[in-house]
């Protein structure tokens, strides 16, 4: 065998063999990052965008076209604005990750807001409502999929003057998350003519109610209304029960989990509750989106905003695949959305990166489900909330 | 201030001072005997409480549906497997460490404490989510103007009381109680009494984590809700009634249990400002009174301090 001939075996075989490595070689690494609560009382929600984050890299990996190979880096804010500054910080610090979808708690997500301004860190925001994490500064940087709690007031207040309730009594936890929506819930409802009898905020670990509800009670409002998340609002709505408070629980977005009704049985039946966006199976992707999150057999549901999660990872990994991996080209692209189409519907960005759909969806819980409130027998008249004429 | 009103608060502020004295109680009981404090005792009883749930969904998967049976089975399992879990602390956390200073015992216990509460979230099934608790109790009540006395408090008041005045018979009435109060006056004269030291302890601490499961039971069956963070709470509380009470004291513990719930009740109801203000209320009436009485308002009989 000559010489040629057996270099240009040798040559061959290399190609042979380095061809499958080439092919996996081709694509880059690119990390991006995912933030929210994965331990402590609202855990079950981070879980579930957790996942759906997960598994909108998973369905683009899975792509044959995608230009680069996602890896997820999830980080845990446990809900608490001071664990929340560090894990962004870290998060933020590392060169390697390019974009992330953070926060599900407002405390966190308000927290955090500078650090990301200051490492120039694109992110977007999957489940927090409070209105300042896009409006108290104008950053490149921070983006939101998902309304604000003032929508969800408005329309609150507007279904509970609605069915003829004037008198209401407000807890709120004492986080930035419950401090806003007392503040516009009660705006919106004196606005309406209706009456705030009493306003009471609590903490966020508090275990026992039965003073602040002993207090209510001798106030005798036709509704309760509570501005803060599951785990108190369990106990909140059991321990009216225990005291005979007969008044309507009416709670916001942050009770909206499978967890609520699992916690209370058929005490929840008669919550009322409200969120931005319509319910996922209603969703433009939503039955596309619980398909595949179902195909995962993941441990936990996805949970009221684990669609608002995948929507947002969704557009970190379309940026991305646009532009490169490159954090500032990204914060340029993501100013670019409009009417981008996705599975919570069409997304625009505004000029603070908030996101404006303002679409509410008002709830109403019927034999152990969140019920749409204009589905529900409630609605109807062929049942009644407590003092509903 | 309406009557019925008043009586409301103070059904209230009783329920919670029960819990707290039982917590409370096993604090004191420990610092008795060892001169210890055991920061997982709070854990302790969270892992009691869903020992108690998750012998209920046993049973009632088994077939089981009668309510006393359950209840019964409820209370016997979780508090023989908390004492057994009290015991195991105490012969290899706690006994081990008898000779490093008390503050390693702190340290190994506010671990474990942790410990013990990430288990239940992370093995307990969905245990992150608050879970709902059976209501056992007969829940018939009467109203008395805007005073609703439930049976079932009621029954709970008295089970607490008899509790406590179960355990301070078996103090100050057996032979038992003999050996824990002769250990926890003087070690070295109790050994050389003949006291069996190990288990003079063992058995101290056996009766505590009881208590602590007793509590994590009418915890649940009062507010009909369980969650895996609720130790930690009642441990802070419990530990600083236990102080301002009088650390090794049963009747200090007792007195400062209701104490607290009392400038909780207070703190939320008579105060001119926002009800989120109770615990700052409540704690700075404590740190001012422990400045009053660093020993607590009833001192152990033998000052320690010669």
């Amino acid at each position: 065998m000559s010489r040629i001939a057996r270099l240009s075996i040798i040559f061959a075989s290399a190609l042979f063999v380095g061809a499958p490595v080439a092919t996996a070689q081709a694509k880059d690494k690119v990390k991006v990052g995912f933030i929210g609560p994965l331990t402590g009382g609202v855990s079950a929600n981070g879980l579930g965008g957790r996942n759906s984050a997960d598994l909108a890299v998973k369905l683009r990996n899975a792509h044959a076209k995608t230009k680069y190979e996602y890896e997820l880096v999830v980080l845990d804010d446990e809900c608490k604005p001071n664990v929340a500054v560090q894990v962004a910080t870290k998060m933020a610090a590392d060169k390697e990750i390019v974009a992330a979808a953070t926060h599900y708690c407002s405390a966190t997500a308000i927290a955090t807001v500078d650090v990301y301004h200051k490492f120039g860190f694109p992110i977007i925001v999957w489940g927090a409502v409070l209105p300042d994490i896009t409006y108290r500064a104008k950053y490149a940087e921070v983006h939101r999929v998902n309304g604000t709690m003032i929508n969800q007031n408005d329309a609150n207040a507007e279904l509970i003057s609605k069915i003829g309730f004037k008198n209401v009594a407000v807890i709120h936890d004492t986080t930035d998350y419950g401090k806003g929506h007392n503040e516009y819930f009660s705006k919106a409802f004196a606005k309406l003519g209706g009456k705030i009898v009493g306003t009471f905020g609590v903490t966020a670990d508090q275990q026992d109610f039965t003073a602040e509800l002993t207090q209510i009670k001798a106030l005798n409002p036709e509704v309760i209304y509570f501005g803060g998340l599951t785990p108190i609002g369990v106990r909140i709505r059991s321990q009216m029960d225990k005291l005979g408070i007969k008044a309507v629980f009416d709670g916001t977005s942050g009770i909206v989990s499978d967890a609520f009704i699992q916690g209370l049985g058929p005490l929840a039946e008669g919550s009322l509750a409200f969120r931005e966006g319509a319910p996922t199976e209603k969703l433009p992707g939503g039955k596309f989106f619980m398909e595949n999150y179902a195909a995962q057999k993941y441990d936990n549901p996805p949970e009221a905003y684990g669609a608002f999660s995948f929507a947002a990872m969704d557009l970190i990994l379309d940026s991305i695949e646009k532009v490169g991996p490159d954090r500032k080209k990204v914060i340029q692209e993501l100013a670019n959305v409009k009417e981008r189409d996705s599975i919570v519907g069409k997304v625009t960005f505004d000029d603070h990166g908030q996101n404006t759909v303002a679409v509410i969806t008002k709830y109403v819980v019927q034999d152990g489900k969140f019920v749409e409130w204009d589905d529900s027998e409630y609605a109807t008249g062929k049942r009644k909330l407590p003092g509903q004429k | 201030m309406d009557v019925g009103l008043l009586a409301q608060y103070v059904m209230n502020g009783l329920m919670l001072g029960m819990m707290y004295t039982l917590v409370a109680v096993g604090f004191t009981l420990f610092f008795g005997v060892l001169d210890i404090i055991k920061f997982s005792h709070g854990d302790v009883l969270t892992v009691g409480a869903f020992t108690a749930l998750a012998t209920y969904i046993g049973l009632r998967s088994a077939g089981v549906s009668s309510t006393p049976l359950l209840l019964l089975a409820m209370l016997v399992v979780a508090i023989l497997a908390m004492a057994a879990l009290g015991m195991l602390i105490a012969r290899y956390l706690v006994m081990p460490l008898r000779s490093a200073p008390a503050l390693n015992t702190l340290l190994i216990t506010l671990m474990l404490g942790t410990v013990l509460r990430e288990l239940v979230r992370l093995f307990y099934p969905q245990g992150a989510n608050p879970k709902p608790f059976p209501a056992l109790l007969p829940t018939a009540s009467i109203n008395l103007g805007q005073f609703n006395l439930r049976l079932d408090n009621a029954l709970m008041l008295a089970a607490g009381g008899l509790a406590i005045v179960g355990l301070q018979l078996l103090l100050n009435r057996t032979k038992l109680g003999l050996a824990i109060r002769a250990v926890a006056q003087d070690e070295e004269t109790a050994r050389t009494m003949g006291v069996n030291f190990t288990a003079v302890v063992l058995i101290t601490f056996a009766i505590g984590s009881a208590l602590a499961a007793y509590a994590g039971i009418m915890n649940g069956l009062y507010y009909n809700e369980i969650n895996f963070g609720m130790g930690l709470y009642l441990g802070v509380i419990g530990f600083a009634a236990a102080i301002i009470g009088g650390l090794g004291s049963i009747y200090g513990a007792i007195l400062g249990g209701f104490l607290f719930a009392a400038l909780q009740t207070i703190g939320t109801v008579a105060l001119p400002f926002a009800s989120a203000y109770k615990d700052v209320f409540a704690f700075t009436v404590v740190i001012a009174l422990i400045a009053w009485r660093p020993t607590g308002l009833i001192q152990e009989k033998i000052s320690e301090r010669v």
